[in-house]
């Protein structure tokens, strides 16, 4: 009788399942790759692969010129597209050693204090989608179309804007826009709160969010974390009241900050954020200084008015070079950063000018969303797989800022 | 009432493929290719406001087995390109594509080395929205241009 035969099973090498999350996933906002690795249902390893958008933004900085290139900055972070224009245009104005009047800083405040609303407002409804809550979703649309409305108003684009030019504006706040504003402001806590009684003290969104993708604030520092995401670990760090810009130190708020720093508290910073908002946003109109939103012509980086191309010959010549590529102001040379507090943390721009042309000789951006991903796989290992959706979800990685 | 009135009143005679037609252009399953801007703006279609739901193509899927329309929104890199064919060639007969936006049709403002200069060069496509992003309307009205083709489309049952 043949003798009976035992086989090892090499067990180890079987336990290591891997799952690939992404790059086409609801979850994944867009296109973020993570390979994972489980044992059951734990994630022993997360490992993000990024560039799937990558469409050479930088690149694309060095080829257009400082006021061409607010319409690409725009589709950078596409849920708060004034954000980036206003930092670009810092940017470019520092380079310029120019400071743009009061009346130009209190409009880009209430523009980028809407748009930080509007930026959240997809964080929260997608998020909450996320994790299976779809009137939430349908709620903060709702004000999300209301701002669209104040955007086109202004700016004439619902999402893609282009609004700022170096050294002011594309043009002043309409007739009206203020009370649309204001009314927006007045009736929006209201309805915040009621998308918050959906979610705060529900038990399924505490179970899914409470405890979930903690980060101590020591560690968030070292990961080089900004916005939410680091004032959720408790380090009260905003740039606007840490280095302001654009008159922010003109304006009374509050920065929210949470303790545990784990996917609940982000949630909630962020909305607190967003009552912190209408409330700079109602000063800025209330306190709207008179005068004119552009520098004065003798800067010279600013188009003349049009009643003056028409009736003064200068003023023509001045608008005709300021349009031909060769002809006008050049970028200094130089180098700059300016960092602004974008809805997702630190956004700046570096650019560095040669003194020969319009265009920028390198223009690199310190995006949020890249830096913040980072914390992302320290986030979820030794978590469970769903896990990892709520995690992902409150880092609010917008993937084209991330992959440029 | 006699038989033939009762049968007039209740009963309608068509063709097979006509009524197959008439009911997969009302029940339309989009899968939305979201990548980059877009992807917001067909979020707002499918939201509140605009709500794609009245065109009885709210039933969003983004499994590709389960949809027949796929609606590419925003850019699509060179790395991305073979995720969606490889996504296209999943979904099943029969299936239509909309080109969202003026980088999933010509690569838009991204006149760059990553970014690829309209999909139409790897996949076929049905309808073109121009725009950056396009407007919600547009978006509606390139959904009710597939139903159209649908409609008018030859097809063996
Ligand atoms: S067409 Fe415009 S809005 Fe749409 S993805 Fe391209 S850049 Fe973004």
């Amino acid at each position: 009788m043949a003798e009976k035969q035992t086989i090892e099973l090499p067990v180890a090498a079987f336990r290591a399942m891997l799952l690939n999350f992404g790059p086409q996933h609801p979850a994944t906002h867009g296109t973020l790759r993570i390979k994972m690795e489980l044992d059951g249902e734990i994630i022993t390893k997360a490992t993000p692969y990024i560039g799937f958008l990558h469409s050479g933004f930088e690149k694309l900085g060095e080829h257009l010129d400082f006021n061409q290139y607010v319409t690409v900055a725009d589709r950078m972070n596409y849920m708060s597209a004034l954000n980036n224009d206003i930092a670009w245009h810092l940017a470019v104005e520092k380079l310029f050693a120019v400071e743009v009047p009061k009346r130009c800083q209190y409009i880009r405040v209430i523009l980028a204090e809407l748009s930080r609303i509007s930026d959240h407002l997809v964080f929260l409804g997608t998020h909450a989608l996320d994790l299976g809550a779809f009137t939430a979703f349908l709620w903060s649309f709702r004000e999300r179309e209301k701002l669209y409305d104040i955007f086109e108003m202004i700016t004439g684009g619902r999402m893609t804007t282009s609004f700022t030019r170096a050294g002011g504006l594309w043009a002043d706040m309409p007739k009206g826009f203020d009370d649309k504003v204001l009314e927006f402001c007045a009736q929006f806590p209201a309805r915040l709160q009621e998308i918050e009684d959906l979610l705060t003290r529900n038990r399924i969104w505490i179970d899914r969010t409470k405890g979930i993708g903690v980060i101590s604030g020591e560690e968030a520092v070292s990961y080089g974390l900004t916005g939410p995401c680091l004032r959720a670990s408790g380090v009260v760090w905003d740039v606007r009241k840490a280095e302001p810009y654009s008159s922010y130190e003109d304006f009374d708020f509050e920065i929210p900050y949470g303790e545990n720093g784990d996917v609940y508290d982000r949630y909630l910073v962020r909305l607190e954020e967003m009552r912190q908002s209408v409330r700079i946003a109602e000063q800025a109109v209330r306190n709207m200084p008179s005068g004119p939103v552009d520098v004065d012509q003798s800067k010279k980086i600013r188009l003349p008015p049009k009643q003056k191309v028409y009736t003064e010959m200068e003023s023509l010549i001045h608008h005709f070079e300021f349009i031909m590529p060769g002809k006008g102001p050049k970028l200094p040379a130089g180098e700059v950063y300016v960092p602004t507090e974008s809805p997702n943390g630190e956004l700046g721009y570096y650019i560095v000018g040669d003194g020969k042309s319009k265009n920028a000789y390198r223009a690199r951006t310190r995006p949020p969303s890249f830096v913040n991903y980072q914390a992302f796989s320290k986030m979820v290992e030794g978590r469970l797989v769903a896990d990892a959706v709520a995690v992902l979800g409150s880092l609010n990685i917008i993937a084209a800022e991330l992959d440029r | 009432m006699d038989l033939s009135d009762r049968i007039s009143k209740q009963v309608l005679t068509t063709k097979l493929d006509e009524i197959v037609k008439w009911a997969r252009k009302h029940s339309l399953w989009p899968m939305p290719f979201g990548t980059a801007c877009c992807a917001i703006e067909l979020m707002a279609v499918l939201a509140s406001r605009y709500d794609l739901a009245r065109f009885g193509s709210e039933a969003i899927r983004f499994s590709p087995r389960q949809s027949d329309l796929m609606i590419v929104a925003g850019r699509v890199c060179n790395k991305m390109m073979p995720v969606l064919q490889r996504i296209y060639l999943q979904m099943p007969e029969p299936k239509w594509v909309i080109a969202m936006g003026a980088c999933a049709s010509s690569g838009g403002v991204f006149d760059t080395y990553s970014v690829i200069q309209g999909i139409d060069n790897f996949m076929p496509v049905d309808v073109y929205i121009p725009g950056c992003p396009p407007r919600p309307e547009a978006i509606i009205e390139a959904v009710l241009m597939i139903q159209e083709i649908i409609a008018k489309e030859r097809q063996e049952i």
